[in-house]
């Protein structure tokens, strides 16, 4: 059964078409990844499914369990179960990790907090009292960004880049939390052009030039990206020869 | 009402327990406009307070050596809603002391009310001053404060002060602070202020490392909201080696408020450095944008942020 249905979306920035008439399903439950390279415009649609600023004037329509969201403000659609992490976090000056977390728990309580940050592999003792700011890492921001998903126990997660800027070892915590979230009934979305996360979901879009141009099991993207797409030399114009 | 209930009164509007003031061992003192309400003394600390006719002259002395175990409260307001309290201060804490003080100015009702501070204070060589200033003001605005200080840190002494004023309307706040900083002494500084309606803020921190090896940052964390204008000249001078500074002004500015900010810094020797940093805006789109797709509205994300920064 989908839980997010994409129809015809298209999106022009500074006057040059990012997204063109990108009609997919993404089924409930499921680990998709979209996968592409560089400039492809793979953040852009993940930015435009959450409605962010200056992403918001589409054409087509986005459903989300059957019901269109093009016109909801960001906040609307987190209320309606939608979430997004980007590739590198924010920082916040001040803002603690346990504010940052409850801010978006649904049982807005320490132990939500503790317990979320456990499950992302950072200690509680150390982080409760944090400020989300440049004194820490790439990596346990990531982790901290995750762990406020976590808590707001969201029905479809957008994961920009999830291995981008962390070490081997945090990987596999993220890798951990999106099997963690499947297995809770989330559907994952994961914006990548790394195999290794590509590997990770069950189902795959391949987006070259703003438009999808070719969707399959993981296995099968992987096979074509990874002889097809990392060696091309002719940035975002797609081979239209099929990939079997 | 008698001093303990006027004291209730005071620390009501405050986050402290009126009860910490019971502990033998917390020296205090409060002062409700001209008024010494209560006090208490502990081994190494002396206070001479002299009642004026609008306010208090005191002049307080760490003994040498000493150090002061536990914070010491001092509590400044005014219950009433006009009026001017004028408070100067003489500080010295000697060689080698040590004290940490945490002030509350209190003026929940102001309507048309002036709070003056005028300090002295000598740090001298060894000895540590740390100064957490909390200003809690009522919801009407109708308050100018004037906080001054003339600081000087002797060889190797510390003096840390923050101002803070996020409760309650600013009103009109004039904070003019100069230090002068001995060899390998260290000054912290920061202010913090949420700037609703119509208030003014003006900043103007002054440090001069003049020793080698001092160090110093000024620091200054401003919310504006509304009509809210702030003028923020913080100035860092080094003229010895080694001698190290660093300015920084984050400013988020919303609504109709205007903010200002000059960061000026100064060195007069080839082996001093000095650094500074403003920042000045709106809410940081990411940040905006990351609290509400957790389904925070715009408003409480903004909120947060500004909460964060002022923390």
């Amino acid at each position: 059964m989908e839980i997010l249905h994409v129809k015809n979306l298209g999106l022009t920035l500074g006057g040059k078409k990012i997204l063109k008439n990108i009609t997919v399903d993404f089924e409930k439950g499921k680990v998709h990844a979209i996968v592409g390279p560089n400039g492809a415009g793979k953040s852009t649609i993940a930015f435009t499914l959450m409605g962010l600023e200056g992403y918001t004037d589409v054409q087509g329509d986005i459903l989300f369990e059957g019901e269109s969201i093009v016109n909801l403000s960001v906040d609307e659609r987190a209320c309606k179960g939608i979430t997004l992490a980007w590739q590198e976090p924010a920082r916040y000056e001040g803002l603690t990790v346990e504010k940052f977390i409850k801010a978006a728990a649904k049982e807005k309580s320490v132990d939500t907090v503790r317990e979320a940050l456990s499950k992302v592999g950072l200690d509680p003792d150390e982080y409760v009292k944090r400020a989300v700011d440049k004194t820490l890492s790439g990596g346990e921001r990531k982790k901290i960004e995750v762990a406020s998903i976590l808590v707001m126990e969201p029905k479809l997660v957008l994961l920009d880049e999830p291995d981008s800027g962390i070490d081997i070892e945090s990987i596999e915590k993220i890798f951990d939390i999106i099997t963690f979230l499947k297995e809770n009934g989330t559907t994952v979305i994961l914006i990548t052009h790394s195999l290794s996360v590509l590997k990770q979901a069950e189902h795959a879009f391949l987006m070259c030039n703003g438009e999808i141009v070719d969707m399959g099991t993981s296995k099968e993207i992987c096979r074509y990206f990874e002889e097809k797409c990392i060696p091309c030399d002719h940035k975002n114009i797609p081979e239209l020869q099929v990939r079997r | 009402m008698n001093n303990q209930e006027i004291i209730k009164k005071l620390y009501k509007n405050t986050e402290t327990d009126v009860n910490v003031l019971q502990d033998p061992e917390i020296a205090h003192l409060v002062v409700d406009h001209n008024t010494v309400l209560g006090s208490q003394l502990v081994p190494g600390l002396h206070v001479d307070v002299k009642e004026l006719e609008d306010g208090i002259d005191a002049h307080i002395t760490v003994d040498e050596g000493t150090t002061i175990g536990k914070r010491v409260h001092l509590c400044f307001g005014m219950l009433a809603e006009t009026g001017v309290q004028r408070i100067l201060m003489n500080i010295t804490i000697e060689k080698n002391a040590k004290i940490s003080v945490l002030a509350h100015c209190v003026f929940p009702n102001a309507v048309d009310l002036k709070h003056i501070m005028d300090a002295e204070i000598t740090v001298k060589e060894g000895a540590e001053y740390t100064y957490f200033e909390r200003h809690i003001h009522g919801p009407k605005g109708g308050i100018e404060v004037y906080p001054k200080a003339v600081v000087h840190l002797g060889e190797k002494s510390r003096f840390k002060t923050e101002f803070e004023l996020v409760r309650g309307r600013v009103g009109l706040i004039d904070i003019d602070y100069e230090t002068t900083c001995e060899r390998e002494s260290i000054l912290e500084m920061t202010a913090r202020i949420n700037g609703t309606g119509d208030d003014v803020i003006k900043v103007k921190e002054t440090g001069h490392l003049i020793g080698e090896g001092a160090r110093g940052a000024l620091i200054t964390k401003i919310a504006l909201r509304d009509v809210t204008k702030a003028e923020i000249y913080n100035k860092l001078t080094a003229s010895a080696a080694y001698a190290r500074g660093h300015v920084d002004c984050k400013e988020i500015v919303q609504d109709q408020a205007v903010a200002v900010a000059i960061p000026i810094v100064e060195v007069n020797h080839p082996k001093a450095h000095i650094t500074h940093e403003a920042a000045i805006g709106s809410v940081d789109s990411k940040q905006l944008q990351t609290l509400m797709s957790r389904g925070l509205t715009e408003d409480e994300a903004v909120e947060l942020i500004i909460e964060g920064l002022l923390e």
